[in-house]
């Protein structure tokens, strides 16, 4: 620890935030290892939060497998990624025969299939919620972090502090825009929409501590039935962002994904940067004082 | 020549080659625009106290309007950056240590007062003493001002930007040196009273040498992350603004015998500072486009093994 709250553990967020009496915190866990890409959760959260389209009503076929939303960003707070892994051994045979109906006989070999529902992690440590200048994003008693949308005034600090590439500003609206972790739905004692139309439970919402306790045991299975490739992704206080509100069971690296393997909230560097414009600031004060030194001619 | 290192590794991957990250709003020129403005005040408010203090009048006045003139630009710009403009004000809603931008703003506010302050009292003759106060106080907000921006970016995701805040920041320092010269170049190009200009003069030619040898060292910022300062866009711009920057340095050293020197001098000195701020810009959304830089800024030990690896290609 550096002495500061800028990364590190963090017990209780909302309690750090000020909140005296708070509900515990709550989180996502999305394990990837069930999620069939039906895309109920981009449905669901779009329905939800009334969400524009980000083309303006027209289809946009991106070429990545079944994956036409390309990224998170204002406009989309679920992403389901579709990776396509050919020639993998733990993939499956009928791709395989599908491949080979077409003709193309080239002995793709089999095909593994990753799908993964991705969506804002809700740091302990935000870098958006850190850089926010005026406030606008805040954390919740929940623990989670929102944008109020009065506030913002769409400076896009937190598009580029966010390790994750998360938020993002909509151009015709002028402010930043993320998931809120339904906020108005938690408010109202239900659980987020995107967890609630999920039909493998791919998506579970609950208390951050009990979520932890099933990925772990979740994991411990997935190990003993011979998935060693599978791990947690962002479980861990102890990582560069004090672990996330949202969390992940993956089958391969995070990059694979689209994940950042190893992210850190910026902040923790704050103190060292300070410091550096400090320095920087005695360095222009002397060229002025050399400038200056010597009489006028 | 360093061209081998844009080569991705074999064992590199990514979800479709997409960004991992958003590539900033920022644009151009709003954001050069934005910091060139506000070194430029910020130093010239040095300049204008120095000025004040050694005796230099023409100097002193013209940086102290210059100074606060400055800050209008800067804050014009920074505003029009803004998605939603009309609430400018909500960037004085909170004071947030943790955002450079929220403490930057509080920067910018009390030197634009001072500053305004002082070159007003400065251009009326009334109430020198508060005028003289405003002025040793924009000395102090001044140095904060050209430097903090340095903070701004460095404490973002982008990897050229986080990587690279120490060269970044002195990068700025030496900007507003030649900006604040560049200011004092042009008034000597038409000012009646040229000796008083010496020190802008000196100033210009200090800066030149600081931001010359700060864009040299963004070139030796390690890869990843360093790349893209050296080649695309940001390595363009980078080495276009070089070139002005020591062009206006060495016309700097006539311009004490030649008022067209001093006018050039200036014009390659602005043109160097604002170039420079561009291949900041262009490198830091390079550096969030491509996927490969943040897996390998994250994983440094294969970034290394990957290096080495384009060097027995």
């Amino acid at each position: 620890m550096t002495g500061n709250r800028l990364s590190g553990p963090l017990a209780d967020v909302s309690a750090d935030a000020g909140y005296t009496d708070h509900p515990r915190r709550v989180g996502f866990f999305t394990d990837t290892s069930v999620c069939i890409g039906c895309k109920a959760c981009e449905v669901a959260c779009k329905e939800w939060n009334a969400l524009p389209d980000p083309d303006g009503d027209v289809l946009t076929l991106t070429g990545m497998s079944y994956d036409n939303t390309g990224e998170l960003g204002s406009d989309s707070w679920r992403h389901v990624a579709f990776i396509e892994q050919p020639g993998h051994p733990d993939g499956d045979e009928l791709i395989h025969a599908v491949a080979d109906l077409n003709g193309s006989g080239d002995g793709l070999g089999t095909t593994r299939w990753l799908m993964a529902s991705d969506v804002c992690k809700h740091c302990t440590h935000a870098a958006c919620l850190d850089v926010c200048p005026t406030g606008a994003l805040t954390r919740t008693e929940f623990g989670t972090v929102i944008v109020q949308p009065d506030v913002c005034n769409g400076c896009a600090y937190c598009v580029s502090a966010c390790p994750f590439g998360v938020i993002d500003r909509r151009e015709d609206d002028g402010r930043a825009w993320k998931c809120t972790m339904c906020y108005d739905r938690l408010r109202g004692g239900l659980e987020p929409a995107c967890a609630k139309a999920c039909p493998t439970d791919s998506i579970q919402f609950g208390p951050l501590d009990e979520l932890r306790a099933i990925a772990n045991y979740r994991l411990e299975e997935l190990h003993a039935s011979g998935e060693t490739r599978a791990r947690l992704y962002l479980d861990d206080p102890e990582d560069g962002i004090g672990g996330g509100g949202a969390f992940f069971l993956l089958l391969d690296e995070p990059e694979v994904y689209g994940l950042p393997p190893d992210p850190v909230v910026t902040s923790k560097d704050l103190p060292r940067m300070w410091k550096w414009a400090g320095a920087a600031a005695g360095l222009l004060v002397a060229g002025v004082a050399v400038a200056f030194s010597g009489r006028r001619p | 020549m360093t061209e081998q290192l844009q080569v991705p590794p074999a064992d590199f991957q990514s979800y479709y080659g997409r960004p991992i990250l958003k590539v900033a709003r920022w644009k151009e020129p709003h954001l050069p625009a934005y910091l060139f403005f506000g070194e430029m005040s910020g130093a010239l408010a040095l300049v204008g106290a120095a000025a004040h203090a050694t005796g230099r009048r023409s100097l002193a006045r013209t940086a102290r309007l210059a100074s606060a003139l400055g800050t209008y630009a800067g804050g014009a710009f920074l505003a029009a950056e803004l998605g939603r403009p009309e609430r400018f004000l909500n960037m004085l809603r909170v004071a947030k240590p943790t955002s450079p931008m929220s403490m930057g703003s509080w920067i910018l506010a009390g030197h634009s007062g001072l500053a305004s302050a002082a070159a007003a009292a400065d251009i009326t003759g009334l109430l020198p003493g508060l005028g003289a106060m405003a002025g040793a106080g924009s000395a102090l907000t001044g140095p904060l001002l050209a430097t903090y921006p340095g903070v701004l970016l460095g404490n973002t995701a982008v990897p050229a930007w986080h990587e690279a805040h120490r060269e970044i920041t002195l990068l700025f320092a030496g900007g507003a040196m030649t900006a604040a010269g560049a200011a004092g170049l042009a008034a000597s190009a038409i000012s009646a009273d040229r000796a008083d200009f010496d020190a802008a003069w000196k100033l210009a030619m200090i800066g030149a040498v600081v931001e010359s040898a700060a864009g040299y060292g963004l070139e030796t910022v390690p890869p990843p992350a360093g790349e893209v300062y050296r080649s695309g866009e940001g390595g363009r711009a980078l080495r276009m603004a070089r070139a002005l920057t020591i062009g206006g340095g060495v016309a700097a050293l006539a311009a004490r015998r030649s008022r067209v020197a001093a006018a050039v001098s200036a014009g390659l000195l602005a043109g160097g500072g604002f170039c420079a701020k561009m291949a900041v810009l262009r490198a830091g959304k390079a550096s969030a486009a491509d996927p490969r830089y943040v897996v390998e800024s994250q994983r440094p030990a294969e970034a290394e093994l990957s290096e080495a690896g384009a060097l027995f290609r």
